[in-house]
Order: structure tokens, then C-alpha cells, then sequence
């Protein structure tokens, strides 16, 4: 096999395991990569596509919720963060979940500082993950460019 | 087999085709719809989506909808999961409904949705290996 293909598969199997441990993916994204096959080419992108435009819209619901001059409504900004965490875990975002999972406690103790401080660390984060995801496709794409085929990383 | 005329030949190979499961995706995240989806036509079936309870039970209005299977959210604006099966049943809806909740829900948050008219509860992510041996059971029943 072709040097440069094989120096890159070996790069992107690290890559891949590496955001593993780093706790920036669980199973369900194994899972989600499983689904994609030959009929399907492009669904981890697409659905990861829908995720982060997800991001962006629950992100802005969230600000502006505690952004309310007077009683902010702490179940509204639940609510947001229920959806988030709901589609973060449908895609293996591990971090962004378990920040979720924080801030809706948070909600429930209408805990505003708390709240505040939450939200600048899911906005942090999904845009973390998003560039992490970005590289990930570039490698993907120079591999198959360097006429190599993507490897099947097994994170067990 | 023996066959007697070619209108007898035609409803045997019809009645031999596998019936391609079809399926309602009733979610207000696209995401979620968006994975259902996939998994559902990983499995040979196909599907429909509606956003939240008020579409899936306006789909099922005019009594032609038929559906083998509905993957029921149970929190959506409009109309939720558990005032949706409810209405659906009334309407004498006899698809297997299985309803998505979250870990976050309770026992008597799940009884209640059981309660609705599910078949069954599954918590979300949904995965093949948690819907395929339902869906099995499903298609040979």
C-alpha cells in the first residue's frame, strides 16, 4: 500500500482514539459511523450537520432565556438544555451531554450564576468538538485522495 | 404450487414479497429524527416523520395512513407523546407504538406513557440492537 495512505490511516486511527479518551466521544458515535454504508454515504455528516445547527439554535434559546430583565424562567433554559442533552447523547457527544446533564441541574436549583457559567462552557464545547469533527473529515478526505480507504477504528 | 389462472398466479407472488416495514418517526429534533431514520433503513424498512404528536395524529386523520410501527418522543411542543398515543388509540390506531424516553424520566413518568397505549418504552439513543428484536417479533407476528 501506498506509504503516504498508510502514514495517514495510522494518523487518523490515532486522531480517532484520541478523542475517544479524551472523552469528546462515546459509543453512540461507534454507532452512528456503523449506519453509514454505501446507500448512506454521507449520514455521519449530515446528522452531525443537523446536531451543530441544533447547537446554535438551543445555545442562542438558552441565552436568552437568562437574558430576561426581572425572574428569569428557569424551565425554559430546562428546556433547552433537555433538547441539547437529548441530541448531544443521540450523537456521542459525550462532554456536551454530560454538561447538560450539570446545567439541568442547575435549572432545577435555579442556580442563575451556576446557569450562566454552564452555558459559556456548552458553547465553548460544542465548537470544540465541531473543529475536532472538521479535522476528522479532512483526514478522512486525505486519505481516500492519497488513494487509501478509510480504517474502521477499533476504540475497544 | 398449483395455480388455476394468472389473476391466482399474481396474488401469489404478491403475498410471497416481504413486506417492507413502514414506520412513523415522531420527534421535534431533527437529530433524532434524522437517526431514526437511518436506522430504520438500515433495516430494510422505511419511514415517515412527523415533528410532534399534533402531525403524527393529523397524518393519521383521514383513516388511510398504515403504519407497521411509530417511534413515539414523548416530550414535543403542540401535542406530547402520551396526549398523542392516547389519541391515536381513540382513533383505533392498532400500530405497534413503541415510546422514546429519556433516562432522565421516572418509573411513573414511564408507566404513564405505557399506560397511553404503548407496546413498548425504549430510553433514548435508540440502536439497532435495542429496536431489531422488537421489530423482529414485529414481522413475524
Amino acid at each position: 500500500m501506498d506509504s503516504l495512505a498508510a502514514q495517514l490511516q495510522m494518523q487518523y486511527r490515532n486522531y480517532i482514539l484520541s478523542l475517544y479518551q479524551q472523552g469528546f466521544l462515546d459509543d453512540q458515535f461507534t454507532e452512528l459511523k456503523s449506519l453509514q454504508d454505501d446507500g448512506s454515504p454521507d449520514f455521519v455528516a449530515e446528522v452531525l450537520s443537523l446536531f451543530f445547527d441544533d447547537c446554535v439554535k438551543l445555545v442562542g434559546n438558552m441565552a436568552r432565556a437568562l437574558d430576561q430583565t426581572g425572574t428569569v424562567d428557569f424551565s425554559q433554559v430546562g428546556a433547552s438544555v433537555h433538547q441539547l442533552k437529548d441530541s448531544s447523547s443521540s450523537v456521542g457527544a459525550k462532554r456536551v451531554k454530560g454538561l447538560c446533564i450539570t446545567f439541568k441541574e442547575l435549572c432545577e436549583a435555579k442556580n442563575y450564576e451556576g446557569c450562566v457559567r454552564c452555558l459559556q462552557q456548552v458553547d465553548i464545547e460544542y465548537k470544540t468538538l465541531k473543529a475536532k469533527l472538521l479535522d476528522m473529515f479532512m483526514f478522512e478526505k486525505q486519505i481516500v485522495q492519497a488513494g487509501g480507504i478509510i480504517p474502521q477504528v477499533d476504540i475497544n | 404450487m398449483a395455480t388455476t389462472s394468472t389473476g391466482d398466479i399474481e396474488k401469489t407472488k404478491s403475498v410471497e414479497v416481504k413486506k417492507k416495514l413502514n414506520v412513523l418517526i415522531v420527534d421535534d429534533d431533527p437529530v433524532i429524527r434524522k437517526l431514526h431514520e437511518i436506522i430504520i433503513k438500515s433495516i430494510g424498512g422505511i419511514s415517515q416523520t412527523a415533528k410532534n404528536g399534533e402531525e403524527a395524529v393529523n397524518i393519521h386523520r383521514d383513516g388511510n395512513a398504515s403504519f407497521d410501527l411509530i417511534l413515539m418522543d414523548k416530550e414535543m411542543p403542540e401535542r406530547d407523546g402520551l396526549s398523542a398515543t392516547k389519541k391515536l388509540r381513540e382513533m383505533k390506531v392498532t400500530s405497534m407504538i413503541i415510546g422514546v424516553t429519556t433516562l432522565a424520566d421516572n418509573e411513573e413518568e414511564r408507566k404513564a406513557f405505557m399506560e397511553a397505549g404503548l407496546n413498548h418504552c425504549l430510553a433514548k439513543p435508540l440502536s439497532k440492537a435495542k429496536i431489531l428484536p422488537l421489530i423482529n417479533n414485529l414481522m413475524d407476528a
